[in-house]
């Protein structure tokens, strides 16, 4: 099934150009091709291995190691929520629980509307500011589920929020 | 440089803090007062009192303010004027309860070191002039008079042993690479730094790029490598951002590219983006991920000094190795080796989370006791509660208790007491913690982290992994502790690499000096601490209760009866053990 719209198809094919003859080129390539589509849809990995002269299933054995790589489509806001030690040991989990509760999807997911997807991290090195969240680029310290509702608010829609 | 600079922290903790949006208040009012011209206004990396942020330092006084958010950064400059500090910004001292002024006369950093983060907080990052008024590169312009054999010396001279967990003497590794025969030789950075509860690398990286790039370029010249790579996670995108920057500046400067300083060495540095996995963090794996694989490590030897990145000499160190070099350079091996213990020489950085009064990253001397680190620069225990343990190490490392606390933190009596450097990474932990849900905390992350190649991890964490979670959720039987211990020492035994080797050792630690607790959890059903939910239950003090009906009208499952005047009641089959009860009644009289 041909998913792409010919922009993004004719963008892949820049990229794919772009590191067919670099050292290591395969990770970078679908970190790009991830950033251009949004997630890795099989059409994607089928093009790069083509495109590489791999097996599909090099591409999607890559793809499926790192826990950067999504095949499946994501919200516009990526919510990742903090599960480090320090996190942990400060009540990390009541606040991914909450997001859980709020949005109605469990780790991983992502909201029917794709507004939101939200996802757990090992650490994501703020941990003087546990518990921490960090939306798309945002850190957000000090968090406890009480603040989780506002938190969304300001996500929500095209709002733009507040840096 | 004018001396008089207001420093405005800018690492990630106190940008989540607002700190851009004070700097951009001070900048506007700055522009509004003539009369304050003299002073310079800086964004730089990271102070490492993260909780205290935003933190801001005028110099040359050194006042030091905490807190400062955008509503007040206008106080700032009121206090300025009036060519006084403000008394209502000054960091408060959780301990004595005064309010401290100068920097240099706060706790937190008395006891400190800091001579890989003597820049840290007190530079621009993005802006080379800066580095280069601190004597940057300074190092750099040395070594390139010296022949490659004399700086190896020096790093051996110097007791160097590698910053990120293992210890190994960091001088050999480059004696290894540079006597390596290779027609390509490389260097690479790990920063990858993926311990939960470690930032080490990603504030070094943020507040002092330059000085990992000079460690990078003198360790190339030294081992005959003209190519470097720095493996940094993508999660830490200011880090990279500053990198990127701070290559650009140092090629532009003749620091960096062709022929560096009319020397005839060239040395390039590159930029890899990690995707996502902790056992990249291994060196064999970090390679085959450069390599565009999945990043699986392979057995040791051939050592990466000898067939590395596409089979050629590599020397891997981590970040904060790296910025030692230049300390070594600036202090002389001799003078560098005097610092620290006798197998563990110089300083070392620690992230300082968990339950206690100061969190933030310290350098301190190797040897230096953990009562030191835990009661004297973290101030102790929050909220007055008992000190219980430390992790320290991360997934690699384990707990120790108060009868350690007067241990002296180097690499080898870590180890032998259950424990390891790690990167760094030092969680304090009270009486709330539950030691067995901290293993079975572990145990996820190094399972799911686990690449799969070899058996005794793949299915090693996940066995070891099924018994912790049956424990914590009521089921435990008769022998899971032994089998535990038997299970989590092979493998540690016959794992392949690094991540397999230390996995258990959160587990066998805390069995070591909380068994107690886990016998507690497997005959009695009983969790002391009150966190393994299926362990747990609430009930209220019936001559405690107010019968306010806060608990009641908190409780989201409605487990709670009870009227006014008339102690409340939790119906046990009907209660979710949320603890929201326990966290809402003013008068203490829920108990678990």
């Amino acid at each position: 099934m041909q998913t792409l719209s010919d922009n993004l198809h004719a963008e892949l094919e820049k990229l794919i150009a772009k590191y067919r003859t670099a050292d290591g080129g395969l990770v970078p390539l679908l970190q790009e091709a991830q950033d251009l589509v949004g997630y890795l849809p099989r059409e994607v990995m089928e093009k790069i291995a083509q495109g590489l002269d791999l097996s599909l299933a090099k591409v999607v054995g890559v793809a499926t190691f790192y826990s950067q790589f999504h095949l499946h489509p994501r919200g516009k806001n990526i919510i990742r929520v903090c599960q480090g030690t320090a996190c942990h040991v400060r009540g990390g989990l009541a606040v991914l629980e909450k997001f859980e509760e709020k949005l109605g999807i469990g780790r991983g997911g992502t909201t029917k509307d794709l507004q939101f997807t939200i996802e757990s991290v090992a650490c994501l090195g703020a941990c003087g500011l546990a518990p921490v969240v960090m939306v798309n680029d945002d850190t957000h310290g000090k968090m406890s589920p009480e603040k989780i509702p506002e938190l969304l608010a300001s996500y929500k829609g095209d709002k733009p929020h507040e840096q | 440089m004018s001396n008089k600079r207001i420093l405005v922290c800018g690492g990630t903790g106190c940008i989540s803090s607002k700190s851009r949006s004070t700097y951009d208040v001070l900048e506007e009012e700055l522009r509004r007062h003539d009369e304050l011209a003299e002073y310079q206004l800086a964004f730089t990396g990271c102070h490492g009192f993260c909780e205290q942020g935003p933190v801001i330092i005028i110099e040359p006084e050194g006042t030091f303010y905490a807190q400062v958010t955008p509503d007040k950064a206008k106080e700032v400059v009121t206090g300025l004027l009036k060519g006084e500090a403000v008394e209502g910004l000054l960091y408060v001292d959780p301990v004595s309860g005064c309010r401290v002024l100068r920097r240099d006369e706060i706790p937190f950093y008395q006891k400190q070191q800091r001579l890989v983060l003597k820049n840290c907080g007190l530079i621009d990052p993005e802006d080379i002039k800066d580095y280069l008024a601190r004597d940057g590169y300074k190092a750099l312009t040395l070594a390139l008079q010296m022949d490659g054999q004399h700086i190896v010396d020096w790093v051996k001279q110097s007791g160097l042993r590698g910053r990120g967990g293992g210890g190994f003497p960091t001088g050999i590794k480059w004696e290894s690479t540079r006597n390596a025969v290779g027609d390509k030789k490389y260097v690479i950075c790990n920063a990858d730094e993926g311990d939960p509860g470690a930032f080490m690398d990603r504030s070094l990286l943020e507040g002092d790029p330059h000085a990992v790039l000079e460690g990078m370029i003198i360790a190339g010249y030294a081992t005959g490598a003209r190519e470097g790579f720095i493996y940094i996670r993508a999660e830490y995108p200011l880090a990279v951002k500053r990198l990127a920057v701070a290559i650009e500046q140092a090629e532009k400067e003749g620091f960096l590219g062709e022929n560096i300083l009319g020397s005839g060495f060239s040395f390039t540095i590159r930029l890899k983006h990690g995707a996502g996995a902790f056992v990249c963090g291994e060196e064999t794996a970090l390679i085959n991920s450069i390599q565009g694989n999945r990043g699986m490590p392979r057995p040791r030897p051939p050592f990466p000094a000898v067939k590395g990145l596409w089979d050629r000499p590599t020397l891997i160190n981590n970040v904060e190795t790296f910025a030692n070099i230049p300390v070594i350079f600036s202090l002389g091996p001799h003078k560098y080796s005097q610092i620290g213990t006798e197998q563990s020489k110089g300083t070392k950085i620690f992230a300082l989370t968990g339950k206690i009064n100061n969190t933030g990253l310290v350098e301190v001397p190797m040897g230096i006791t953990l009562r030191e680190i835990i009661f004297d620069i973290a101030g102790g225990i929050r909220g007055g509660k008992e000190f219980k343990a430390v992790q320290i190490g991360g997934p690699s490392g384990g707990c120790l208790t108060e009868e350690h606390l007067d241990l002296p933190v180097d690499y080898d009596s870590l180890i032998s007491a259950g424990a390891m450097m790690g990167s760094g990474g030092l969680v304090v932990m009270d009486e709330s913690t539950c030691m067995v849900d901290l293993a079975r905390f572990f145990l996820t992350f190094t399972r799911t982290e686990s690449c799969g190649k070899c058996t005794p991890c793949r299915e090693g964490t996940k066995r070891l992994l099924e018994i912790l979670e049956r424990i914590t959720g009521g089921n435990g039987r008769e022998g899971d502790i032994e089998l535990l211990e038997s299970l989590g020492r092979n493998v540690i035994d016959t794992s392949l690499c690094g991540l397999g080797q230390s996995a258990p050792n959160p587990i066998l630690s805390t069995i070591r000096y909380f068994r107690k607790e886990y016998e507690l959890h497997v005959k009695h059903k009983v969790c002391p601490a009150g966190v393994c939910k299926a362990l747990t239950s609430y009930r209220v003090l019936a001559e405690k209760c107010k019968a306010c009906g806060i608990c009641k009208k908190h409780c989201p499952a409605g487990a709670i009866t009870g009227e006014k005047k008339v102690a409340h009641v939790i119906d046990p089959e009907k209660c979710a053990k949320c603890g929201i009860c326990f966290e809402k009644c003013p008068f203490g009289a829920i108990m678990k």
